[in-house]
């Protein structure tokens, strides 16, 4: 028997891995469950019967308002950001051909989190109130981390791109725009404070279907370029005299990945704010499930990404209620330590 | 490599002028601020004390600062010096590895969970903060087959330090009341600390400063690679377990103090370098004094930049350092 399908037509052939097939289905499954549970679980229960009836049109009016006003944009958003996130983080790893790679990591989610909590700072009135309307964040979200991308760029850029040189770089740059967004939220009016701060630690709370609307088109337009681009990503991570030697042209498509990676994790963070550790462990998770193809790799990150950020939103609603702690905690202080083991675990 | 200046009477007399310049910016830092004072004042606020408004701030505000700022100063910079040469990492500092972040987080945790406010304790907390994340480091940059590369080590602490980062966010936003405390101090800052504050942690820096002055032959040996150092009779794992120590005394110590504050550990060694070599008979009292002007002559620069708020003196050293770091990185032949 055969380890692939294949799928083939006139104008494309592709083939798939069983395995990999297998893996994304249950993955798909998982997510669902996680979903499910989500949506009724939380300060008000409702029961899977009822979350049935409601989505099907015919609950009552409270879980309706529930339901469809509250939860459901938020489990769409953990769902889209974390798909996000982690691919971002899945193609940095293949550029950099470093396991610790990851947006937030090389500061790209600085950029953005400095633009926000600038954009937070300035357009706030004594009455803590936005002056402006709330959906340009968003756009100094991701003009944030893509200046920050750019700035990366161009400063690593010395006859070509290192990818250590890129590390470097980003890492300096994330301190400094880390200090600077301290700089904004020590100068700024004092109620803007305790605001940005929950939105630097990341969190999908308080997510409504407009977000969703503004994040939904970034995602469905990025991920299928990426898709497309999967092969030059197994190509680029055999090393740049390698790919070179292959006919690639190894900055062009570095650039261009590292533009997609950027918004990618730029339009999430726009959302979420930084929730840290997705696409470092996204990614990693998703290598030792179904290798290093990147045709596979791809899709199942962002399972796994999706998966990581319901659990964490979820942990975070029931776990201290009824305080809610940040998504990005529990990704943080279960990311880190786990992903310290896996390393381990691989390389003994 | 040798330093721009040669001579050892050259670089004697440069270090005596050096040392002067310190004093002199510490004086700088007592008689300017947002309250006007003069140097009259200054200097009458101790041989002539009148009980004024403006003498109670020179004696009470302003030179505990500049000698907070001083010894912070020296310390960060002796850490980066001695944290470059064990790890004979070019951009190695405890900023970027994390060490800052860590005794950060612990100190936050020890705040808001359990209420311990008395400065002994939290000298102590930041050391085992600045230890945890050290050995978390280590321990992680040196998995793997290809050992302990100083690009590992260094994504190893900035997964550390954004662990660390993050958790703290976290547990501010869990305890509000306790977010407006520690903001502050959290950017890094020698404002408004006290001479108290000093106290319970200079005699580990003091112990922390001869050592390092005292380790300079070890230092200069390990620089020759592990393993000639190790056939020349040098005990390497002692000595870098005794470096870490004092590196912990001194970025801990530090933290306690003044909270993290960055990019001095970089910028320091590297200028000491250029002007005196690789000896580190030279770098470390170099290093040590450069660090002090440097923090301090930031921290004249935080109070007028956007009066009449002072700007956290971390921000700034962060802003000051961030183009040297970046001109590191690029000079650097990385593979």
């Amino acid at each position: 028997m055969s380890k692939y399908i294949t799928a083939r037509s006139k104008r494309f052939s592709f083939l798939i891995e069983k395995k990999t097939l297998f893996t994304s289905l249950i993955l798909i499954f998982i997510t669902m469950a996680i979903m499910s549970v989500s949506i009724g679980v939380g300060e008000l229960y409702i029961s899977p019967l009822d979350v049935i009836k409601s989505l099907t049109g015919t609950g009552a009016g409270i879980n309706n308002v529930v339901i469809h006003e509250f939860r459901l944009p938020r489990i769409l958003i953990a769902v889209i950001a974390g798909a996000s996130l982690s691919l971002a983080g899945a193609i940095l790893q293949g550029i950099i051909r470093n396991p610790l790679a990851s947006p937030d990591m090389l500061g790209i989610t600085s950029g953005a989190g400095f633009a926000a909590v600038t954009f937070i700072t300035v357009f706030s009135s004594q009455s803590n109130n936005l002056t402006v309307s709330i959906g340009y964040l968003p756009v100094a979200a991701v003009t944030g981390a893509f200046l920050m991308g750019a700035l990366i760029y161009l400063l690593a850029w010395k006859r070509g791109i290192s990818p250590v040189r890129l590390i470097l770089i980003g890492v300096g740059l994330m301190t400094a725009a880390q200090a600077l967004t301290t700089l904004m939220i020590v100068l700024g009016p004092i109620y803007a404070a305790p605001q940005a701060t929950i939105w630097l630690t990341g969190t999908v709370y308080a997510t409504n279907w407009k977000d969703v609307y503004s994040l939904l088109p970034w995602f469905l337009i990025l991920t299928p370029l990426l898709l497309a681009f999967a092969r030059k990503l197994n190509v680029q991570e055999l090393g740049d005299d390698v790919s070179a030697s292959l006919g690639h042209s190894v900055n062009k498509n570095r650039f261009l990945l590292l533009l997609i990676s950027t918004a990618l994790a730029g339009s999430a963070v726009a959302f979420t704010g930084a929730i840290g550790f997705v696409g470092l462990v996204g990614p990693h998770i998703a290598r030792r499930l179904v290798g290093s193809s990147f045709g596979a790799l791809l899709p199942v990150s962002g399972f796994l990404g999706a998966i990581i950020v319901l659990l964490a939103d979820l942990a975070g609603r029931t776990i201290f209620s009824p305080l809610e702690v940040p998504a990005g905690v529990f990704t943080a202080a279960i990311g880190a330590p786990y992903f310290i083991y896996l390393l381990f675990k691989n390389h003994g | 490599m040798n330093g721009v200046i040669q001579s050892s009477k050259a670089k004697i007399a440069i270090l005596a002028l050096a040392v002067l310049l310190l004093a002199v910016c510490m004086a700088l830092s007592v008689v300017f601020g947002y309250t006007d004072t003069s140097w009259k004042t200054a200097v009458a606020a101790f041989t002539d004390f009148n009980g004024s408004n403006q003498h109670l701030i020179i004696r009470n505000a302003r030179l505990p600062r500049a000698l907070i700022g001083a010894a912070v100063g020296i310390s960060l910079a002796l850490a980066g010096v001695l944290l470059q040469a064990v790890t004979r990492n070019p951009i190695a500092s405890t900023d970027i590895f994390g060490l800052n972040a860590g005794a950060g987080f612990f100190i936050v945790m020890a705040v808001s969970f359990f209420q311990i406010s008395s400065l002994q304790q939290f000298t102590w907390i930041a050391f085992l903060g600045a230890t945890v994340s050290a050995l978390a480091v280590y321990i992680l940059g040196s998995a793997g087959r290809s050992g302990l590369t100083p690009i590992k080590m260094t994504l190893a602490g900035a997964v550390i330090a954004a662990m660390f980062a993050s958790l703290t966010q976290g547990m501010l936003v869990a305890n509000q009341k306790a977010l407006e405390e520690v903001l502050f101090w959290l950017a890094g800052s020698i404002q408004g600390r006290k001479l108290e504050f000093l106290y319970p942690v200079l005699p580990y820096l003091l112990i922390a400063w001869i050592g390092s002055l005292l380790m300079f032959r070890q230092l200069n040996t390990f620089l020759l690679g592990e393993d000639v150092a190790k056939s020349l009779g040098q005990r390497t794992l002692l000595f870098k377990v005794l470096a870490g120590v004092l590196i912990v005394l001194l970025a801990g110590g530090s933290v306690a103090v003044a909270g993290p504050i960055s990019f001095i550990g970089i910028v320091v060694p590297h200028f000491a370098r250029y002007l005196v070599g690789n000896d580190h008979r030279w770098v470390i009292p170099f290093s040590a004094v450069f660090g002090g002007i440097l923090l301090i002559t930031a921290d004249i620069g935080a109070r007028y930049i956007v009066l009449p708020e002072e700007v956290p003196v971390g921000v700034m050293t962060a802003l000051i350092g961030t183009p040297f770091f970046i001109h590191i990185a690029r000079k650097g032949s990385f593979k």
